[in-house]
């Protein structure tokens, strides 16, 4: 069935469900409502109120909340209305829901599943806008998820939901609708008709950690997740360089197997993030490249990354990486 | 040791949870689209019936108080008992021409959003009181940190409406040069402190610059303002924390609209209290006041800020009214309210209920009322062709080397690359 983000995550959730009573979804917002982005439409009339409720604005309440029901078996699903208001909830998450198992040497464990969409490319200003994902993939415990497509959405979030360990769920928003490669000027896309859109109906999974090579090529690899993927892919084609693209999927777990084959084969590597470039997922990317591919490199890594600014809501196109500059460093990484 | 737990699925569940989960409460509104609204249950107390205690008066002394309702506007518009405030006719005309000016200005705002001229709108429907009055009945030097939904403050002390819509549209002349979305001002020469996105993170900043204030030993005082919704954040309860410890000379306020969002406030606060008597178990003072009637705001904000200002310290203060518009450009309330709740509120329109009283007094009559309609309505119009002349947003925006200012004092090396890749 052609499903958008929306869909194919509202459909995880309604599998997760049926399949599972120890499934619990709640958020701001996200009962009655169904979610200010509309991820948990109908979940409320379909599996009542003690399955599917609205929580108080409190992130650190709900993901306390979570991690204590997690602690007893239950498997709580829990939205943060939008990535930028994670951070009351981030001691939570580093201190607890990262550690518990931990600490107490496998005596409980915090089995969270906590959603938000994040990113960029929506007039969202400051706080509607941010990748927050390097400060999660820092921590060592927590596990961050970006997908794509629908389908990858919906498998991810399936996997996630089942997975023992807490899992942060980056959703792109600026995809949630349709795919988005960065040309703001040009008339929105639908999902329907790209690769990946066609979703199963019923229940599937796909393994956290494994990325895939959205498109093969020889002389540069370029790594991105999330909307960047796209725009990536894009600036690829606008490029002109046969440029392999990897899509992550999840930075943590890392599947550096993948990144290290493409790198050793093309020997060049451009990096693609919306987030700030300092202290980025992109550093360590670049690190690991150059630790375990260096031999084989031809021209220095390159970020590719939103500029080291906060989110500046007038400026959304000179911030947000654009197909040109990717095309642009692929060019200069071909230049040695 | 089992680190690896395959999942365990339980029995599906069919159509409806009902009966499985008796011990697991899950609160409710009492009225969803389609239901007729009730509020016979809400906790309102007879217009004047509250009495007014001393500014000065002992904390457990007035432990009463966050149960009742202050109201001074009877239905005919004309106050009544002992919160009635100490006003001249000249300052309530003032009120009302800017709650006035406010709701023409987010009427219009809202449009030209929707007209595709800006990103996101926000108005302040039905809860003009709650910018407007403060913004008058406080001193020049106090200091507010606002919600989103009170730009009457703004307004009344006189913020140039072009600004205000350059602001909105991001254009060349927008004062905060384009960093900030829509609606999030900031006017510190204008008593109002930065708005950012996130709610609840300022409650706290009024409580440190009103004790800032007190170390300095001025009686300048603070007001911070917090939604219903977002008294279940962690700062709002610290804020209380230091403001009850520090005897803080500062007012804080709860703008209890009945809405955060489709989120109903039972779930901010349990049903059986009300959310002016948090302030009991921090030992500071909780008034709960009518926000529709301008004069019971006006007078309960008198009563704080004299204490504050004479060392009492905090009060707490639940200002009760009802968002009768949508949460903002972004929502739909029809799809979680019933259509015709706000206009079954209870306490009426606080603009048309001040109008009222004003009717009441010689000062004023249905031909000034209509002339004064018309003048603000031009204000706006021409305000928004200038702001438009300017330009709307995209169609013109401050210099994108501003993206870089302001991050640190001084720019440090990576502006200047960053600057350079982009060719500037
Ligand atoms: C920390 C944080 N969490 C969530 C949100 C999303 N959000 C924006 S407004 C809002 C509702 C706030 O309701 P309330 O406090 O009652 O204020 P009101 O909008 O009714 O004035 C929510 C949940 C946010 N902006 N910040
Ligand atoms: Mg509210």
């Amino acid at each position: 069935m052609i499903m958008n983000i929306v869909q194919a995550l509202n459909s995880a959730l309604d599998v997760m469900l049926a399949n599972n009573s120890e499934v619990l979804v709640f958020g701001e917002d996200v009962g009655y409502f169904g979610g200010v982005f509309r991820v948990t439409d109908k979940l409320q009339k379909k599996y009542g109120h003690h399955r599917c409720f609205d929580t108080p604005i409190s992130e650190g309440g709900i993901i306390a909340t979570g991690i204590g029901m997690a602690a007893e078996g239950l498997r709580p699903v829990m939205e943060i209305q939008f990535a930028d208001y994670i951070l009351p909830a981030y001691d939570q998450l580093v201190s607890e829901a990262a550690r518990l198992r931990y600490r107490s040497n496998g005596d409980f464990q915090a089995p969270i599943t906590v959603r938000a969409p994040y990113g960029g490319g929506i007039f969202g200003g400051q706080t509607h806008s941010q990748s927050p994902e390097a400060i999660f993939a820092h921590v060592t415990g927590l596990k961050t998820v970006i997908p794509s497509n629908p389908y990858d959405a919906k498998g991810l979030l399936i996997a996630s939901i089942e997975c023992d360990d807490p899992i942060i769920f980056l959703e792109p928003k600026r995809l949630y609708n349709g795919p988005f490669e960065g040309y703001h000027d040009r008339p929105l896309k639908p999902w329907a008709g790209e690769t990946d859109s066609n979703v199963p109906e019923g229940y599937y999974s796909i393994p956290l950690g494994k990325a895939k090579v959205k498109r093969a090529g020889s002389e540069a690899t370029v790594l991105a997740y999330g909307t960047m993927v796209h725009v990536a892919l894009a600036g690829i084609l606008e490029s002109g360089v046969d440029a392999e693209l990897i899509d992550l999927r999840s930075i943590v777990p890392l599947d550096v197997d993948t990144i290290e084959e493409s790198v050793k084969k093309t020997g060049r590597c451009l990096i693609v993030h919306e987030a700030s470039k300092f202290s980025g997922f992109g550093a360590e990317l670049s690190a690991l490249v150059t630790e375990r591919c260096f031999y084989y490199l031809s021209a220095p890594t390159i970020r590719l990354a939103g500029w080291d600014v906060p989110y500046p809501h007038a400026f959304e196109w000179d911030y947000f990486p654009s197909p040109k500059r990717v095309a642009k460093s692929l060019k200069k990484l071909l230049e040695n | 040791m089992l680190y690896f737990t395959a999942i365990r699925y339980k029995m599906p569940e069919s159509d409806s949870d009902k009966g499985k989960h008796q011990r697991f409460f899950i609160p409710e509104p009492n009225a969803r689209p389609g239901d007729t609204p009730d509020f016979s249950q809400l906790p309102i107390s007879p217009v004047g019936s509250v009495a007014r205690p001393q500014t000065s008066a002992s904390p457990e002394t007035l432990r009463d108080l966050p149960f009742k309702l202050i109201r001074t506007l009877n239905e005919d518009g004309i106050p009544e008992g002992e919160w009635q405030p100490e006003i001249t006719i000249a300052v309530v005309r003032k009120i009302y021409e800017y709650m006035r000016l406010t709701r023409i200005f987010d009427t219009k705002m809202f449009r030209v959003q929707r007209q595709g001229k800006t990103s996101f709108f926000l108005a302040s429907r039905g809860e003009e009181a709650l910018g407007v009055v403060p913004s008058i009945a406080l001193r020049a030097n106090d200091m507010c940190f606002p919600t989103y939904r009170q730009v009457g403050w703004l307004l009344a002390r006189g913020y140039p409406l072009v600004k205000l819509i350059n602001q909105i549209f991001n254009n060349s002349d927008d004062p905060l040069k384009g960093k900030q979305l829509p609606v999030l001002y900031s006017a510190r020469d204008f008593g109002f402190y930065s708005l950012s996105g996130n709610v609840g993170t300022r409650f706290g900043h009024a409580v440190g610059w009103a004790m800032a204030k007190a170390y300095r030993n001025s009686d300048d005082i603070a007001i911070g303002f917090i939604g219903d919704g977002t008294t279940a954040e962690g700062s709002f309860h610290e804020a209380l924390t230091f403001a009850s410890v520090y005897k803080a000379p500062v007012i804080l306020g709860i703008t209890n609209n009945q809405w955060a969002i489709s989120t109903f406030t039972g779930l901010a606060t349990n049903k059986d209290t009300t959310f002016a008597s948090k302030a009991l178990s921090y030992g500071i003072p909780g008034l709960r006041v009518d926000g529709n009637d301008a004069l019971a705001v006006y007078s309960v904000l008198e009563w704080a800020a004299d204490r504050a200002r004479h060392g009492h310290g905090a009060t707490l203060i639940e200002f009760f009214t009802y968002r009768s518009g949508a949460h903002s450009t972004s929502d739909d309330p029809e799809r979680y309210r019933p259509k015709e709740e706000a206009l079954l509120w209870p306490l009426g329109d606080p603009i048309e209920r001040l109008r009222q009283h004003l009717l009441t007094s010689k000062a004023w009559s249905e031909e000034k009322d209509g002339q004064l309609h018309k003048m603000l309505d031009k204000q706006i119009t021409e305000s928004l062709k200038e702001a438009e002349r300017i330009g709307v947003l995209g169609e013109s925006k401050p210099d994108v080397r501003e993206m870089f200012e302001g991050v640190f004092k001084e720019q440090d090396w990576r502006a200047v690359e960053q600057l350079k890749e982009l060719g500037l």
